[in-house]
């Protein structure tokens, strides 16, 4: 009974989906459908994957991020395959994708997020200023005098009473009238719509963004002006509010057979894992990324603390 | 009517395959244009219809309607939103032998917010997502559907609903039915065949916007706006041709004033709202083009001075830090001519809002004598907590009085019709604020109330809850990381037992006249008979009827789901009252049953869970409407 249920619901899920003309990149435009019991991960026969289709240069549905790059390198080390359920990465996201059992794993979410049992982190990132080279700000700090007259472009949420730090760090500084507000949500019509940040400042619409360090990182390189990058300081935007993150895995709360798979992955193929992020511009934290040194120092050093790859908190 | 149950079997077993849609972008039919825009002010019932129907309300008409009540073709059952039946056949005294008379499964398990509308002995219903609309012969109950309509509507929309998948129902006018899709379609449907006559569409979900509003037919014009403020879109209010599809009007609720529609023509009350491009000038910057307010709630009409009164939404984006100012026109009443959707004049409840006080529910157009003198008016019950009653010619507030514990101001002074704001209550990122009074689900959200002319009273769902604003958790949005601001909705001061309440309420005096504690948070509408009985639902799936001018309760049935949904009445063939409400938990406070969202979450539904963690150990998802009558 349970088999032929279950490939009539995906045969309407297709067939809804080439009716309406969805492309991969529409939200939920492939939906498996939900498991009905608990997964046992622990005998795998694909690495199931939940990813945003349209979000470079973490992901998309050509495989061309580098969470997908990072889940075939985990697959090949499972020795199954990955499969994907694509799910745009807003709000409801880990409910209707992980722990509705779409999936068994989501390649990067904060370490810290409480929806998931993450993986040690296998990498950490900043916040950046960007800016053109050619016009040579070279900002390193929201004390720099000049955010008061910039045009300065930041991503934007507007939901759930929730705000990024780099808008919280500028109006805590009473710059607010010279700020220019991206949706990260954007127009998901379009390729990766919180890359328009980032246009905006090759084209000159802003004259500094403040935006994640993946997304800066991968689209500064591929501009066609040149951009710089420099990670933000303060290391706050309001005292506990951090501008750096470490980044996890992330499976189901109890799937700790898959945490544990994972972590031993992470470990023994870190050194790849971060070629695959410096491949794609990642500004890396805490290790001996490049921009490590231009942070100031956190409380602790350099640590281990069971395969830690940033500093201690 | 057991042949309605079996229509139902029938429905969810076929197949959705689609046999007459087709989507006409923007037109069809629409050589009716201007034979729609000369015929509006008939009553546009088809001949042969119940004799027992009466017209319909008569634009430029003086109020109260005319019509007798045997039909309900607007959302609120007249353009004043009154949700009023001058039906007599159920009184306070006979009520008490109501009797479910038939029942119907829509088949879809989400928050059934709505009602449906009865004309011409057929009614119309439209379920949450996918927005399906089914026309029931009531003359042949144990016939088959006259027909159906199950649009393919845009599966990625339900990404982008913020709170449940909800539609609040149709509108009737000149033999068409009017809905809006999920994914910002507005749909006119030919009411004796379902025959799409044109299909409009009005803005993307690709940008986060959805409809979830019930359209308003007015003057020939059909009003909608847009839902997502959460999302940080912007809102608009449009009139579309009724004939055509074809929009007439839009206006913004911020920017330029060239966009708000706001003219020669604007003489609003308060001289705060007297300068240039205010929807540009009270924010910084160009923070007004992600300045939400959205126009998703119920509006009303006023044939007589062909008013419209609409509500928008929170501004955009959340963090009120990056918004210094009033952030005009969001959380205001805007009344604009629904001819040309030129503003006549504003009121704006929550400047500056940073707690989600969506200023979108309904403004009820009355007539009520207030110290001693007839005053044209609407009541709106706002979600911050305050009750007012505002001059509808000109924006004035006559009275504003809390409804619900507030704390977050001190009253609203009227002659400058500004909140006291109490300054400890102001949210800000990454600070704590704690015991905020209403929360963001507001003294009430979108669910309607009822005024009788007969008591002069307002009937009005009601929800005791408030909220801390505190400590942040890390979130993760489209690959970006942050700490986010963590609310928690708790009960109020009624505690666990009283976390809703039904009341009555003196518009003219601003005080509450009787009430009824719920112990969950009132979500279903109200509805008001002039045979003095009131009738609402609430979470635990009860459908009550009480007494208009007690208070007493004086019947209830227990429904299969919690009601969301607000109840009607209409006159059937058979020439008995009935009344009818839908039966469906879901919507925002809702969510945590049809979403089976983990009550160990308490943030999820933008905090809503939190307050309601018990609600799915008295109700389970449904979709059931329900039609009751006298036995």
């Amino acid at each position: 009974m349970r088999k032929p249920a279950l490939w009539l619901a995906a045969v309407a899920v297709a067939a809804t989906a080439s009716v309406l003309g969805l492309r991969a990149g529409s939200p939920a435009a492939a939906v498996a459908p939900a498991r009905s019991t608990g997964a046992d991960s622990a005998s795998l026969h694909a690495l199931r994957v939940c990813a945003d289709p349209n979000n470079l240069p973490f992901s998309n549905a050509r495989g061309e991020g580098f969470e997908n790059r990072i889940a075939s390198l985990v697959a090949k080390e499972l020795g199954v395959p990955v499969s994907y359920t694509w799910w745009a990465q807003r709000r409801g996201f880990i409910r209707n994708t992980l722990r509705a059992e779409r999936c068994d794993v989501v390649i990067g979410i904060p370490r810290d997020d409480e929806m998931v049992l993450a993986t040690k982190p296998y990498y950490r990132s900043t916040y950046v200023f960007v800016w053109r080279k050619d016009r040579d700000y070279d900002i390193h700090s929201f004390d720099d005098p000049r955010l008061k007259e910039l045009k300065v472009g930041v991503h934007v949420i507007g939901d759930d009473y929730n705000a990024l730090p780099p808008g919280i760090a500028l109006a805590r500084r009473g710059i607010v009238r010279n700020v220019v507000g991206y949706s990260i949500y954007g127009d998901y019509s379009r390729p990766s719509p919180p890359a328009d940040l980032i246009r905006a400042v090759a084209d000159g619409d802003v004259d500094v963004a403040v935006a994640w360090g993946p997304l800066a990182g991968y689209y500064a390189a591929r501009e066609p002006v040149p951009l710089a990058i420099a990670p933000v300081s303060p290391r706050m935007a309001v005292p506990g509010m951090p501008f750096d993150y470490a980044i996890s895995m992330g499976v189901r709360r109890g799937d700790s057979t898959l945490a544990k798979a994972l972590n031993d992955i992470i470990a023994r193929r870190h050194a790849d894992i971060l070629s695959i992020l410096r491949a794609y511009g990642t500004p890396l934290v805490g290790d001996s990324g490049e921009l490590a040194s231009a942070l100031p120092a956190r409380s602790g050093q350099p640590c281990e603390r069971g395969g830690e790859m940033g500093v201690c908190d | 009517m057991k042949g309605a149950v079996r229509r139902v079997m029938t429905l969810i077993t076929l197949p959705t395959v689609m046999l007459v849609w087709g989507c006409s972008e923007g037109s069809g039919g629409s050589a009716n244009g201007a034979d729609a825009l000369a015929a509006v002010g008939h009553a546009a019932e088809p001949a042969g219809t119940d004799p027992t129907a009466g017209g319909d309300a008569t634009p430029r008409a003086p109020a109260p309607p005319a019509d007798s009540g045997a039909t309900w073709t607007l959302p609120g059952r007249d353009p004043q939103g009154t949700r009023y039946s001058p039906l007599t056949q159920i009184t306070n005294e006979n009520v008490a032998n109501l009797k479910v008379a038939w029942t119907m499964s829509t088949g879809v398990l989400h928050g059934h917010e709505g009602q449906p509308l009865v004309v011409n002995n057929t009614m119309y219903i439209v379920t949450p997502w996918p927005n399906d609309v089914y026309a029931i012969d009531l003359a042949n109950p144990d016939g088959p559907l006259k027909w159906s309509y199950e649009p393919r509507t845009s599966t990625a929309a339900q990404g982008e609903a913020c709170c449940d998948v909800v539609n609040r129902g149709a509108s009737y006018a000149d033999g068409r039915i009017v809905i809006n899709r999920l994914d910002d379609h507005t749909v006119a449907l030919d009411a004796a065949t379902g025959k799409v006559l044109w299909d409009t569409k009005l803005d993307t979900i690709a940008n986060g916007a959805t409809m979830t509003m019930a359209p308003l037919i007015a003057h020939g014009k059909v009003i909608v706006g847009n839902s997502g403020a959460e999302l940080g879109v912007r809102g608009w209010v449009a009139a579309l041709d009724l004939g055509s599809g074809k929009v007439v009007w839009k206006a913004y609720s911020t920017g330029p004033d060239s966009a708000v529609l706001i003219g020669a023509d604007f003489e609003p009350y308060y001289e705060r709202y007297d300068g240039k491009n205010l929807g540009v000038t009270t924010w910084p910057g160009d923070q007004w083009k992600l300045g939400g307010g959205t126009v998703w709630g119920w509006i009303t009409y006023d044939p007589e001075t062909n008013l419209i009164f609409t509500g928008t939404a929170n501004p955009g984006v959340w963090n009120p830090d990056m918004r210094p100012g009033d952030n005009l026109w969001t959380a205001a009443i805007i009344a604009r001519d629904a001819d040309t959707g030129h503003a006549k004049w504003a009121y704006q409840m929550t400047p500056h809002d940073s707690w989600d006080y969506d200023g979108v529910n309904e403004s009820i157009v009355a007539d009520i004598p207030i110290d001693g003198s007839e005053r044209k008016v609407i009541i709106h019950a706002d979600r911050n907590g305050f009750l007012y009653t505002i001059d509808r010619t000109d924006g004035q507030v006559l009275v504003a009085e809390p409804y619900q514990f507030v704390n977050w101001a001190k009253g609203v002074n009227l002659s400058t019709g500004l909140p006291e704001k109490v300054s400890e209550k102001q949210t800000h990122q990454g600070k704590d604020t704690q015991y905020i009074c209403p929360s963001s689900t507001g003294a009430r959200d979108q669910q309607p109330a009822a005024f009788s002319p007969q008591t002069r009273l307002l009937y009005t769902p009601s929800t005791d809850l408030c909220m801390d604003y505190r400590g942040m958790e890390v979130s993760y949005i489209a690959g970006t990381p942050y700490l986010g601001a963590d609310v928690r909705f708790y009960p109020g001061p009624g505690g666990m037992d009283a976390r809703g309440e039904f009341l009555a309420w003196d518009p003219a005096r601003g005080k509450k006249v009787w009430g009824i504690s719920e112990r969950f948070p009132v979500w279903s509408g109200a509805l008001v008979t002039a045979g003095d009985v009131v009738f609402y639902g609430n979470m635990e799936g009860w459908f009550k009827a009480v007494d208009a001018r007690t208070g007493k309760l004086l019947w209830k049935f227990r429904t299969g789901s919690g009601i969301v949904g607000n109840p009607m009445t209409y006159v059937g063939p058979d020439g008995k009252q009935y009344v009818a409400v839908y039966s469906g938990i879901g919507g925002w406070v809702g969510a945590i049953v049809p979403g089976r969202l983990s009550p160990d979450d308490p943030t999820a539904a933008l905090g809503a869970v939190g307050a309601v963690p018990d609600l799915p150990q008295y109700t389970a998802a449904g979709g059931t409407l329900y039609v009751f009558s006298l036995q």
